[in-house]
Formats: structure tokens, sequence, C-alpha cells
């Protein structure tokens, strides 16, 4: 088996080999992370790139998860094959900034292959998370989502309330999902997808309350983590009471529990708005987007939502001609025509204004409504220090040790103000301890 | 009495005859046992741009680490779990197994079956079965009145992963315990009987003493399996929460060093792992194997 398939790889290699003109070709290649549809986009993407002109071809490669795929790219750096472009989560973006070396800015890259490039065209509450506070722009947004409230709208007319005003605020939500289980709906009233950025780095940002001290680590590595505040200690206490009768359900740490909402369990969800492709080839059931909730006693709420999502990283230690090729791709990825396209049909946000005005333009949203409630969140009020983004150091084990305490809550073995308390003392050690590797 | 003893004239073709093992231990465990040693003194960013030497400072954080001793205590429960639930079941199924009994071929088989499963797949399976809202097995419990709650209630998540654990290990057990009750000579137990000895009788005083060089066997097996083996089934199941409850000391080490970009302290971590394990192995040849009748 392994033999006969190493003899047909070979064979197709000389067929290949034989097939090339003489004129050699800079490949180029590209991890990424997305399954799926979205994976499709990226092959598409790809092929029509190599169709477009004869001196480049990006090859692209799934390597898993996003923490799989950052691990991946890593590991390669490591042993001096890193590929040109890596796909990295928000979250990684720390990780990659206090990289000096590894990577290669995309300012620097654009202007280094001549290649026009104007930050003010991009979405600022988008590039804002990917650039140093001098606004230069370190890696290109790639796809983006922010956080929604999905909402089964049958179920809601099932319990009594009005499908086309689902719940705005938290305690109204608390209320809803009350009548949802006199409803029949007694395993799951509510609930999430990504534990700690739906109910701390969201919640957060749309209370306009810190997360950490430097405007959530975007102003530099000494920052210290505040999210034990009482916002969020509340919040995680009206969680923990809910969940013990269930009107509140946790579904773990990650994305997997989405499936709860599609398959009609809990009919409100808060989830990535990228998860759009996920709810409308499952979802058996009238279903609608709506804003996050807040609660109306804080001042400021709500705020505007912050982007999750990944952004393409350029490797550092390529030629610059291959470098040459990677800003033309990157200048056409962000070709206003190939963004409204790419945003329209896998959900994810378009990172320039042009790919916004031109969707609104074409009249997506008054048939996709679902499509606009992330955006309108991002840009409900101008940013500020508390809403601009984060940028922690390790977040993905942050994120763990997060997850772990509110776990703790939820199950009723720690009250909300140890578990944050908790959560701050183990989040800022990690905090320094990166701080203390990036600065060597 | 034992095998016949083979004697080489000269070194050369016994070496030539061992390079092919040697190599492989020595580029699978040696090379990276040697290395990990070198990275638990070293502080370094995940790229690997700047690299510090420590000294025991990755030590000294890990044995000042109470979450360290929590992961060594779930350890040591799981462990003595999966090897105790794995090797009573397995000894249960491999004596009933032993009887002439039709289609005894065909349960072998199928009872040989789960240990060509991939740890991950074991792991998805009972995944799919123990899923509180959908699982079959979840459901079960629900009609019977049992919470069960694995993504909250960290003894639900526990018994979850021991028992994917253990699943996955009864078929290695009860193949070398088949083979080990083969090989006891009918003669001596048909003897017993004759004396009036049941079958329990006949079990623990001939057959369970006879069988002890395969038990020991497989109690280290078991465990070195249960330390290092089970990441996979963790992995997929429940990722070492909910809290920490199944944080194992090798899913720590994985936290730590791939997900925290920490290698020092993972390093550190694998160092004392390797230190435990061969320490218990070391442990369980010294003074379990002197009750074992050869």
């Amino acid at each position: 088996m392994a033999l006969t398939g190493i003899v047909r790889n070979g064979l197709a290699l000389l067929g290949l080999a034989a097939a090339t003109p003489a004129l050699a070709v800079t490949e180029l290649q590209w991890w990424h992370a997305m399954v799926g549809a979205n994976n499709d986009a990226v092959n598409r993407l790809a092929e029509e790139f190599n169709a477009s002109q004869s001196e480049y071809r990006i090859v692209p490669a799934y390597k898993g998860t996003y923490p799989e795929t950052l691990n991946a790219g890593i590991a390669a750096f490591r042993a001096g094959t890193a590929p040109h472009i890596m796909q990295v989560f928000e979250v990684g973006t720390a990780t990659m900034m206090a990289a000096k070396g590894a990577v290669k800015p995309v300012y620097q890259l654009m202007k280094d292959a001549g290649e026009p490039f104007d930050p003010a065209t991009y979405l600022p509450a988008i590039t804002g998370y990917y650039s140093t506070t001098k606004g230069e722009m370190l890696s290109l947004p790639f796809n983006s989502s922010s956080m929604v409230m999905w909402v089964n709208r049958d179920a809601l007319r099932k319990a009594g309330l009005d499908p086309n005003a689902p719940p705005k605020t938290w305690p109204a939500l608390f209320e809803a999902a009350k009548a949802l289980k006199a409803a029949g709906f007694t395993t799951c009233g509510f609930s999430n997808t990504w534990v700690t950025w739906a109910h701390l780095e969201q919640l957060s940002a749309w209370h306009d309350v810190p997360l950490a001290t430097k405007a959530n680590g975007l102003d530099g590595f000494d920052t210290s983590l505040t999210l034990n505040g009482p916002v969020q200690v509340k919040h995680l206490a009206n969680l923990a009471e809910l969940q013990k009768e269930k009107l509140f359900d946790y579904s773990g740490r990650y994305d997997n529990g989405f499936g709860r909402f599609t398959s009609g369990e809990c009919p409100l969800f808060l989830g990535s708005s990228g998860s759009y492709g996920q709810v409308r080839n499952n979802a058996k059931f009238d279903w609608a987007a709506a804003p996050m909730p807040y609660y109306p006693d804080v001042p400021n709420a709500p705020q505007n939502s912050i982007i999750g999502g990944a952004s393409l990283w350029v490797m550092g230690g390529k030629s610059a001609e291959e470098y040459k090729g990677v800003a033309k791709f990157f200048s056409f990825l962000s070709a206003t025509d190939r963004q409204a396209k790419l945003h329209q049909t896998t959900g994810y946000l378009p990172i320039t204004r042009a790919a916004y005005e031109k969707s609104k333009a074409d009249g997506y949203y008054d048939k996709n409504p679902a499509l606009e409630v992330p955006i309108k969140e991002l840009t409900n009020k101008p940013p500020t220090e508390n809403s601009r983004g984060l940028r922690l150091g390790n977040m993905p084990q942050m994120r763990d040790v997060w997850s772990e305490e509110i776990e703790a809550a939820l199950a009723g073995k720690k009250t909300a103000k140890e578990a944050l308390d908790e959560a701050v003392a183990r989040g800022n050690a990690i905090l320094r301890q990166f701080e203390r590797q990036a600065n060597r | 009495m034992g095998p016949e003893r083979v004697t080489f004239r000269g070194w050369l073709l016994p070496l030539a005859l061992l390079t092919p093992q040697l190599a492989v231990v020595g580029l699978f465990f040696y090379w990276p046992a040697v290395q990990a040693v070198g990275h638990s003194f070293v502080a370094q960013d995940a790229f690997g741009l700047s690299t510090e030497f420590v000294w025991f400072e990755n030590y000294r954080a890990l044995f000042s680490d109470p979450a360290y001793y929590d992961s060594l205590g779930v350890t040591a429960l799981f462990s003595a779990a999966v090897a105790g639930l794995s090797l009573g079941i397995a000894l249960l199924l491999a004596a009933m197994a032993d009887r002439e009994i039709r289609g005894g071929g065909l349960y072998r088989t199928l009872l040989i079956w789960p240990y060509a499963v991939a740890p991950a797949v074991a792991g998805v399976l009972f995944g799919f079965l123990f899923q509180p809202a959908l699982g079959l097995v979840a459901q079960l419990l629900r009609d019977l009145g049992i919470p069960w709650n694995p993504l909250l209630d960290g003894r639900d998540a526990l018994v979850l992963v021991v028992l994917a654990a253990a699943w996955k290990q009864i078929s290695y057990n009860f193949l070398f315990f088949l083979a080990g009750l083969q090989a006891i000579p009918r003669s001596v137990i048909e003897a017993a009987a004759i004396d009036g000895a049941g079958p329990v009788r006949r079990f623990w005083t001939i057959i369970f003493p006879l069988l002890s060089p395969t038990t020991f066997f497989l109690l280290v097996v078991n465990v070195v399996y249960a330390f290092c083996e089970t990441f996979g089934i963790i992995d997929v199941l429940t990722a070492g929460g909910p809290g920490r409850a199944t944080q194992t000391l090798v899913y720590k080490v994985y936290q730590d060093g791939r997900i925290g970009a920490d290698l020092g302290g993972s390093a550190a971590q694998s160092v004392v792992l390797m230190a435990i394990v061969i320490g218990l192995t070391a442990i369980q040849f010294r003074y379990v194997e002197r009750r074992v009748a050869y």
C-alpha cells in the first residue's frame, strides 16, 4: 500500500516536472485551519490567484484546528521549514507579535514589495486587533467574526414570546429562558460556544469594563488582568444560579456544543457569527441572529463588540522574490469584489469598508439580516480602551485557565468571586512568564 | 527449565542482530529523552528565538505549583482505576473464554478487536455514547434517574475517561491472559478437580498463581499505558476538564508545552514523569516480582 503510494506519487511528480515550463514558478505555502465550506473558499482563492498570473503559485494546506496550525507553524519554524503564510487565530496575536524575526510585518512586506497599500481602507474595528499602537498593520485580517445571539424563532413562538423581539438585555433573557423551560425546553434555555469569549471577553467589551490593564494588553505586555470586576462577577454568579435549573446549560469550552442550537435543543445561543453557514445548512426551524444581551444598569452598555477569527501572518526568513508574491496575493485578497464575495459566501465579516458598502448596495443584508448584526455590533460606538480588542500573552492557555475557573463556579464548587479571583491570579502568572520570554 | 540458551561465537553477529532494535530505541527513546532533560534547564520562547539557561528554575516552579500535585493525584487515581478495571474484566473474560464453548473462536476474535481501535477513535466513540444530550448511554442514565453531566461534574468526567481507557486495554490484557491460561497444563487442573476442588477454588489456588507471571507483566504494561498512552482519549473526551478534574500528568505536559508554549516547564514535567514511570516499574520488579511464580 504505502510502497505503491510512493511509487504513484513519484510518477505523479515526474509527470508534473515534465509538464512544468522551464521557467520556475515560485511556490508559496499557505497553512490554514479552515474546514468545510470555508476550506473550499480557501482553495478557490488559491486557484483563482494561480490562474490570474504565472509567476507564483499559492499552495494551501490544511493543518488542523487553530491551535494545531499555530503549533505546526512554530514547529516548522524551529525546524527551518516554516510556510510563507500562516493563518493564526486572533488570540495567537500576542505570540506572533512577540516573535520578532520569526515574522514579517504586513506593512513592511507591502512597502518592500512596492504594492499599493492603504490601511485606512480596512475596517478599523478589525485591523485594530492586528496593528501596533502606531497603526502599523502586522498581519492581514482574513476571516473575522464577532459574537451574536442565535435565536430559534419557532421556540420563542412556542413559549408565547415575540419572535420579532428577542430579549435585548440579560434580565429579559433570563425571563425568556424561564418561559422556554415552561414550554418544554427543559434541558437548556440558553447556552453558548467559546465560554470565555462569550462571558468574559465579549461581555467586558460590550459593557465597557476592562478585562486587563493597558487597554486589555494592546498597549504593552506589562498588563495584568482585571476581569474580577463587579460586572463580570455578577454575570458569572447569575449563570451559576441559572445552571442549577438548566435555564442556562454549559456546552463546553470550545465550539463543539453548537449543535445544541441547530438541533433545536437550546433555543437561544451565543455563538460566533461565523457559524452562519452551519445554521443555514443545519437548522430545521425559523432562525435569526440578534445582538448580544447587556445589563441595562451598566453605564455605556452596550458599547461595541470585539472580533474573533484569524489573520494571515507572513513568516520571516524568506527571499525578496517570495515576499513579492505574498504581497501580490494580499492585494488580490483585498480587492473589493473578492472581499464582498468571500463575505457573502462564508458569513465572515468583510475586512474593507468598500466590501461592506458594496454588500449593502447589493441589497445583500435585506435578504440576509443575520450577517449585518455582527457588523452593527462591532461599529455600535467608537471603541474605548476597553473595547478595542485584547492582546494577552499565551492566550490559548489563558483561555483554558479561565474556563477551568468558570467550570468550577458553574459546578457550584466556588463562588463566582472566588473563581474569577483565582482566574486573575493564575492568568497573571501566565502573563508574567510571557512578558519575561518576550523581553529576553 | 526455560528456553535453551543459544551461544554465539564472537560479537559481530549478535551486534548486527541487535542494531535495528537499538537504533529504534536510541532514535525514539534515548534521543528525545536526552533532549527533554536539556530543555528542562532552559527557558525559551515558542519560536526558539531566545534561550536562557535557568538551572533548576523550571523544577522549582513545578514543585511549588499546587496544580501539579492535583494532577499527580488525578493520575494516581486514574491509573489505579484503569489498570484495575481492565485487568479485572480481561481476566474474567479470559477465564470464561478458556472453556470449550460453541463459537469460542468468534468470541475471542471479537474481544480482541477493540485493541485495533486508535485511542482518539475510542475517545470519539465514548464521547458519542455518553454525550449528555444525545448519547445512548447518557439517555439510559437519565431514564434511570442518574444525573450525568461530564461537562461540569468532575467525577462524571473521570468515570468517562477511565471507562474509555480501560475498554481500550481490555483486549490486550485478554489476549495475554488467554494465552497464559492455555499454557496451564490441563492435567494439574483435572487432578485438582478429581480431588474435589470446585471451580472457584481451582482458580484461586492453582490457576491464578500459575498465571502470576502474565499478571505481573500486564500490571507493568497497564500502569505505563495509563500513565503515558491515554493522552488521545483524554484530549478527545474532556481536554483535561472540567476544572482540572481529568488533567493527568501526561496531559498537563501537553497543555503547558504545546498550548502554553512553555517548553522548559513542560520538559521538566516530562523528566519527572519519566522518573515516576521508571521508578514505578522498578518497584514492581523489586517487590511484586518476588511473589511471582515462574
